[in-house]
Parts: structure tokens; sequence; C-alpha cells
């Protein structure tokens, strides 16, 4: 204790000055292209998509802002899912695989033009689908699947091409095991292409009960089956890496994945309880839905017990603290899924904003903080070129701050909603009595849209570009006083 | 054979275990479903202009916030009886584009439940005035506007225009005319009704005895006039039972294992005999506190009407104000407004209304059973919408508590009815 550190010195300062990552041992052109494009492109998709989900959260308190009807709530608020999924969360994580399956392969990529097409493929796709969506044109409906099945199908070809590529890596690799993380990314793709390709068969679809079947399983797979497993995976990369150590235990990670892969496929119909669909899908997802505890626990405490012990790394690292809140956002509020398919308290809070806090909670606060820590873990070493820790740390506040506003509003709004409705109050109480919390949610919302504004600008400086290390030097070590 | 190193093996196991358990959970499931789903025997297809209205309904996003899914909740009695399978058999795909059925049930209550919208507010007046914008007549609504779902035009044809009031109107004094879109989508909101669940098709009419006793048989006309029904246990025979449909919703348990149901549907038409006419008419937007007091008020009015027959009893009349205020909310407030002003130029106001206010209620409850099919001239004004019959959709006390909330109200001072007095205008006839 004879060296004097700014975590445990008395006189605090506003922030801890962070360590910055050590240079980078091979680089190669166009892999960082690749990667930086993937993840700007993804960045760009992160503004647009939560500037819909701003404008739309302001809508609730001043619904005649515009009367426009490409800007219609109706018509915005699935540009702003999808385009969140599909162009922000989607591209980010592939950027980070394109890094972390040839890194744990030994190899190089299988091939780059391969994975240059998917990229237009998969951006086009997005860009068709916010268009359309905006016109009017939708999938029937069907939330989380509204882009109609050409543009789908253009995403699914980009990801397939991804996922081949990716394999192939794997196939080829310079070691006889296949890494932990590999294991999570390669089964995202392999459980995301059959539940597409299911949910856009159309023949036992044609009437809404069966469609309400396959909504179910589509709508909960879709988060559960792709980001949940793919971020997974590359946090089993970037935590060891980032701690320079090995993870807690190999063992717990497997078991986690096959518990994942039993478990979570069949809590689906979770979505419809009370639907008139057959009862025993509910129970069985129900129970289900219990049973990922073990998924839960299994996985958490084994980045937990990584983390263990390393308090002062995380704290000098810019990286690290998005990964500490995503992990144990990842446990939280999985768990709070877990309670919400319980019949009982499902009943007070299907169909309320609750379920929107919890939406946020999970592929905000578990998937997308991970996604940042995965980027800012990653990008500097492959571009030679660190983000300035302050900002990064503002990004981090805002984002989480923002969040904590936007879900607690709506958490205990949704309560209210529910409480309301089971008074048999006139339902327009319940509209009179969110006002206020849609309010907080709104100012939540600023500071999560400032925080990724913020975001944008930390990638500007992380671009790859001529002249390396002996910029980023100072710009690491900067401290605010 | 090592999971770990080969890594085909590892990407099979992991994708068809997953393919497998997909069609257990899901694609099998949706099948039988499928397959299982006949149409409610009395409901009917969507006409082709309520087919492109669905249309209109999906491409809008009205799905994001708006359910048509009643569950088997106490809370959820407001929106109708519980949803069984068939009643989402005629939803089918609109078109190549999208070739599945549309995700009408929704996720999310930002508006009410929609299930049975045609029937708690069938002004197409009302929907026109709500679509253009909701806050005309509902000030405190989120909901978007639509103004493109309308035309403006300077002169419209006779009947057309819709009485937007002014504060919403256009400002150049330009006439609101519904588009092809527009009608299309009122006509698909109007025909969202709840069909009985045992209800035989239009021409013959079945008993409306329940099969099972969760079922309960809202919406029932009273025109079939069903002589004080069986028990409800006791009508194994009720011919819709055969029907593949009302198997299927027997079979459901979402509609028969929650207990929470039962009572309601049991309880007003068990416990007193005589209103049991009436009981069975109730539709699902009584609520539930109607429900529970409808036997105590329906006691109350029988030992009245056995001391005085006439319309106008001498001694005070007792009624439920509580019933009064929430089925005014439920069921009048839309148009009339809660401060009972009405909308210029759409709907009548209440407040200082002739009728409301005359000494003689006849008029006044045959216009809530029967509404006013052509609008009319009242107080001097002209108002061309229709008010709608409520003789299928409320009971006689909740048509009598209606009817005083509105005499005691907003400074209104009128003589009060009772149940009885609405009950012998209904055996009346119109």
């Amino acid at each position: 204790m004879a060296q004097t550190s700014p975590v445990l010195a008395v006189k605090r300062p506003l922030t801890v000055s962070k360590t910055s990552v050590e240079p980078v041992a091979d680089s190669d052109k166009r892999w960082t292209s690749l990667i930086y494009s993937y993840a700007g492109a993804a960045t760009f998709w992160l503004i647009w998509g939560t500037l819909v989900g701003l404008y739309l959260s302001y809508k609730f308190a001043a619904p005649d802002v515009d009367h426009i009807s490409w800007l219609s709530y109706g018509r915005l608020r699935p540009v702003h899912t999808n385009t969140v999924f599909w162009g922000w969360s989607s591209l980010a994580m592939i950027a980070a695989a394109l890094y972390v399956v040839p890194r744990t392969s030994m190899r190089r990529l299988w091939s780059y033009p391969l994975a240059w097409v998917a990229f237009w493929l998969i951006n086009v796709s997005v860009l068709a689908g916010d268009v359309m969506l905006m016109a009017g044109i939708n999938n029937a409906g069907q939330e989380y699947r509204e882009y109609i099945w050409p543009v789908q199908l253009v995403f699914a070809v980009g990801v397939i091409l991804v996922a081949y590529n990716l394999a192939r890596t794997i196939a080829d690799r310079g070691i006889e095991e296949i890494y932990i993380s590999n294991w999570y990314i390669m089964a995202a793709f392999l459980w995301t292409i059959p539940l597409v390709v299911f949910a856009y068969i159309p023949f036992y679809q044609q009437n809404a009960i069966s469609q309400t079947v396959i909504q179910g399983y589509y709508m909960h797979m879709g988060v559960g089956m792709w980001f949940t497993p793919f971020v997974l995976g590359l946090t089993y990369y970037v935590l060891p890496k980032l701690l320079n150590k090995p993870i807690y235990s190999y063992s717990l990670g497997v078991l986690a994945f096959w518990a994942q892969l039993i478990f979570y496929t069949m809590i689906g119909a979770h979505h419809f309880i009370f639907a008139p669909t057959p009862w025993w899908i509910q129970t069985v997802a129900i129970i289900f839905s219990v049973a990922m505890i073990i998924t839960l626990a299994a996985g958490t405490g084994n980045f937990l017990l990584t983390m263990r012990g390393e308090g002062r790394t995380i704290a000098r690292s810019y990286s690290l603290p998005f990964i500490l809140a995503g992990v144990i956002s990842y446990f939280l509020f999985s768990a709070q899924g877990s309670l919400e398919a319980i019949r009982s308290l499902q009943g007070i809070w299907h169909f309320t904003n609750y379920t929107v806090a919890h939406s946020h909670l999970t592929m905000y606060g578990f998937v997308v903080l991970l996604i940042w820590g995965a980027l800012y873990g990653l990008l500097p070493r492959l571009t030679g070129h660190e983000p300035p820790a302050f900002w990064v740390g503002v990004h981090f506040w805002f984002a989480v701050v923002g969040l904590t506003l936007y879900s607690f509003a709506l958490m205990i709004g949704g309560s209210v909603q529910g409480l309301s409705w089971m008074s048999g109050s006139p339902f327009i109480e319940s509209v009179k009595a969110m006002a206020s919390f849609w309010l907080w949610r709104a100012v939540g919302g600023t500071l999560m849209f400032l925080s990724h504004i913020i975001f944008a600008f930390n990638m500007w400086a992380m671009r790859p570009r001529a002249a390396t290390s002996s910029a980023a030097a100072p710009a690491a070590t900067e401290v605010a006083q | 054979m090592n999971l770990h190193k080969n890594h085909w093996l590892l990407f099979s196991v992991t994708f068809f275990v997953f393919v497998g358990l997909s069609l257990i959970i899901a694609i099998f499931p949706a099948m039988w479903v499928q397959d299982n789903s006949e149409p409610l025997p009395g409901a009917v297809p969507l006409t082709a202009l309520e087919r492109e209205g669905l249309g209109v309904y999906v491409a809008e996003g009205c799905v994001a916030c708006h359910t048509q899914q009643v569950r088997p909740l106490e809370m959820d009695q407001a929106w109708g009886r519980p949803a069984a399978p068939g009643d989402y058999a005629y939803v089918t795909p609109l078109g190549v584009w999208a070739p599945y059925a549309p995700a009408v049930l929704g996720s999310e209550r930002n508006g009410p439940d929609l299930t049975n919208v045609g029937a708690r507010q069938a002004s197409d007046v009302w929907q026109y005035i709500h679509l253009y914008n909701p806050r005309a007549v509902v000030p405190d609504s989120v909901m978007p506007a639509y103004p493109w779902l309308f035309d403006r035009v300077a002169d419209a044809p006779p009947g057309k225009a819709v009485p937007v009031p002014a504060a919403f109107a256009p400002k150049d004094g330009s006439k609101v005319v519904p588009n092809a879109r527009g009608e299309a989508l009122v006509a698909y909101l109007l025909s969202l009704k709840q069909v009985s669940l045992t209800a035989a098709p239009a021409a013959e009419a079945a008993p409306a005895a329940a099969t099972s006793a969760a079922t309960e048989a809202p919406g029932t006309a009273p025109a079939t006039e069903v002589p004080a029904a069986a028990p409800p246990a006791a009508a194994p025979e009720a011919p819709a039972a055969e029907t593949p449909a009302a198997e299927a919703a027997a079979a459901e348990p979402s509609a028969a294992e929650v207990p929470a149901a039962e009572p309601s549907a049991a309880e007003p038409a068990a416990a007193e005999p005589v209103t049991q006419g009436a009981a069975a008419a109730t539709t699902g937007s009584a609520t539930t506190e109607a429900a529970t007091t409808e036997a105590a008020t329906a006691e109350a009015a029988t030992t009245e009407a056995a001391t005085t027959e006439a319309a106008q009893p001498a001694a005070p009349v007792e009624w439920d104000e509580a019933l009064g205020e929430s089925t005014f909310m439920a069921s009048c407030a839309a148009c009339h407004q809660a401060t009972g002003q009405g909308i210029v130029g759409a709907f009548p106001p209440l407040v200082g209304n002739a009728v409301v206010g005359a000494d003689d209620p006849a008029e006044h409850i045959a216009t809530v059973l029967y509404g006013k099919p052509g609008g009319g001239v009242i107080d001097g004004v002209t108002y061309t919408s229709p008010m709608p019959p409520f003789a299928a959709q409320l009971s006689d006390e909740q048509i009598a508590a209606v009817i005083n909330h509105e005499r005691t109200s907003w400074g209104n001072s009128a003589t009060l009815v009772t149940p009885d007095a609405v009950a012998a205008a209904r055996k009346a006839g119109q």
C-alpha cells in the first residue's frame, strides 16, 4: 500500500485514470477495415434506431407533434425495434465475432470477399425494411419480424454467409480444441437461421391462433437464441483477454451452453400466457422459464468468479465496467423475465409498460453493454487508437443512469397500469396515470441517446488511420481535473 | 467423437437438437391448433371491405398498442368474455407479401382492447372523429391522429362530412371526408364484435344456455326470448356443442380451467330468476362491479315493483350510483363525454337536454334501449350521427342506473326510473 492509488485515495478525483492497451501485435489492414466497417455501420444504425425510439417516447407526451403518416407511432415503433436488433446489435456482434473467431482459431478469416458481400446484404436489408415500414408495408404486424419476407430473405442470406465464413474459419483452426466462445457464437447462427426459416414458412400460420403459437416461439428465440448466446460467446473471449487470466471454469460454460439450448428453446409461449393458445405450451414455457435460473447462475457465476479479486483492474479499465454491468444485468433481468412468466405476476404485468422496461433492461442492460465492452476492448487493439477514457466514462454513466431512469419509470408505471386495470377503473385512467412515468422514460431515453452520440464520437476516435500508438498514449491517460 | 474437437459433430448436435425441440414446442402445436380452430357457429367472415380495413389496421401498426385478446381473468371482463381459438378463425393472411395471419392478438395495451369495440363504440361517426384526432373525443388520449385516412374537400356529399369539432377541424373551413382506407378501417373496427360461444348460425336461434360454467353467453339478442334458461350445467344437448369449434373451446383449458371467470357468468343468472333474460344479455362491457352489484340492485327493484306497478314510483328510487357512473363511462362517455356536454355538431349534450330533463322518462328509456338510428333534431340542433341501441348490451339495472346517472349529474335534476320501468318499456317494444 505504499503506492497511492486513485481508487483508494482519500481525496478522490472525479475520474480514475485508465490504463491503455498494449500495442497491436499483428495488424492486417484488410481485417481492420472490414471489422471497423461492420462496427461503424452498426453505430450508424444505433444512432438512427435510437433517434426513432427517442422521438417515439416524446410522442407519448405530445401525440400531435406531427401528423405525417411516415412518422406515426404505429409505423415507427417497428423501425426502432428492427433497426436496433438487425442493424445495430447484429452488425456490432458480427464485427466483434470477425475478430474473436479468427483469433481463437489462430487463423485468418476464411474469406474477406464473402464477409463484404454479407456486410452489404445486411445493411441493404435494414435500409429497405425501414423504408417499407415507414411506408406502411409490413409483415402482418408480427413483432420483430415486421420486415416482409423478401427483405428478411436478403438479411438471412447475409447472416448465412457470415455463418459459413466463420464455420470454415473454425474448421480450419490452428489448434485442436474449439474454444468455448466459438461454441456460443456458432450456436447463435445455427439456432437463428432455422428460427428465421421456421418463422417465415407460412403454411402453419394461416389463422391468428396458429400464428400466435409461432409468434411466441419466434419473438422469444429471436432475442434469446441470437443475441444472448452471441454476446456470451464474445464475453467468453473479451473478459479473460482484458483481465489477462483464464476463464474461471470452462465446464460451467459448457453446462450453461447445453442448458441454454434445452431450456430456452421451450419458453417462447410465455409471451402469450392466458391467450387461447394450448394451455400445455404455456405451462411448459413457465416451467422452463424458471429452469433458466440454472443457465443464468452457471453463466453469470462463471463470469463473476473470473472477475473476483480484479476490482482494481476493472476500475482502471474503460471497457471492463461495461462488461461487469452487462453481466450483472444478465443475471438480474433474465431472472426478472423468469419471474414475469409466472401466471400470478403475468396477470398484473402482461400488456403493461413493465414489459417494455424488461425488454430494455435485457436488450440494453445486458446485450448492448456487453457489445460496448467488447468493442471498446477489441477495436483499439486492432486500429491502434484508443478512445478518450473520459468520454468512454461519460458514455458509460449516461447509458447506465439513462437506462435506470427509463426502466424504473416504466416498471413502476407498468405496475400502476396493471393495478388500475384490476381495480376496474375506466381504461383512460391508466393512460392518465402513465403520463408522468412516460415523461421520466423520455428523460432516461434522452440520456441514453446522448450516450450513443458520445459512443459515435469515441468510435471516430478509434478509427483506423496512419499514425499509431504515439498519438493514442496521451489521450488514454486523460483525466478531468 | 469429441464435441470439443470435432466441429462438425458439435455444429450438427447444436443444430438438430434445436430443430427437434422447435418442432415439438412450436411447429407441431401450430399445425394442430390451425386444424382445430373452427370458426364459432355464430361468426361471420369479414367482408371484402372489412378485410381491406384489417389491412389498414396492420399497415398503420395498430397492433402495437391494441390487443384483441381477452384473458380469462377478472380484470379483463371489461373487454368481453375470454377469447376462444375459434374467435380468430377468420383472421387469415392478407396477401403474398405477408402470407401469415395478421398478429391481431397484440402484446401491449397502451390503448384499450378492441375485441368488442364494434359493439362498445358502434357509432361510425365517433370512430371517424376519433381517427381524425382522438383528442377531439377523448381529451386524455395519447393515440396518434390519422388525418391521412381522410380527404379535405371544399364540398362534401350529403352525410359524408365528418363533424369534427371546430378546435380540431381544418382551419381553412374545408370539410373532412373519409377516404377509401379510412372507410375500410372503420368498417373493420365496427365488425369487431364478440359472438356467443354457443349461439347457432343466425337462422336457428339456439338456447343461450352455456355449455360450460365458464362460457358466458354475452351479446345474445333478447329477440330470441330465451325462456329462463336451464341451470348452466343442465344443457348437455345444446346443438352448438356438437360443432368442432365448441368442442375445441370446451377442451381449451384457458376457458375452462381458470376459476376467476366463472362466478360472473353463473352468479347473476342463478341468483335472480326474474332478471335472467337480462343477465344473459349482459355484454362484456359490463364492469366487474356491474356483475357483482347487479343481483342486489335487481332484488331491490323487484321488491319495489311488487308494491307499485307504475313507471314512476311514489317512493324515492334507490339505485346504484356506482353502477350508473361506471356504465356511463363504459358505454356513453365516448360520445356524450364524461362532462355530459357532448361534441358540438356531432353528439348532443345531456346537460339541459329536454329528453333527459323531462318528467316522463319514457322517451329517455326508449332512446337508450333502441337508439336513434337516423339521428334527429335535439333541442333545435340537427344531429346526423345515429345513436346506437343498447337493449342487447345492457341489462335493465344498468340502463336504469345509467339513466338515473344522467338525470342527476352535471346539474340535471329529473325524476328517477326503476329497472322495472325499463323492463316494462323493453317488453312493450319499440
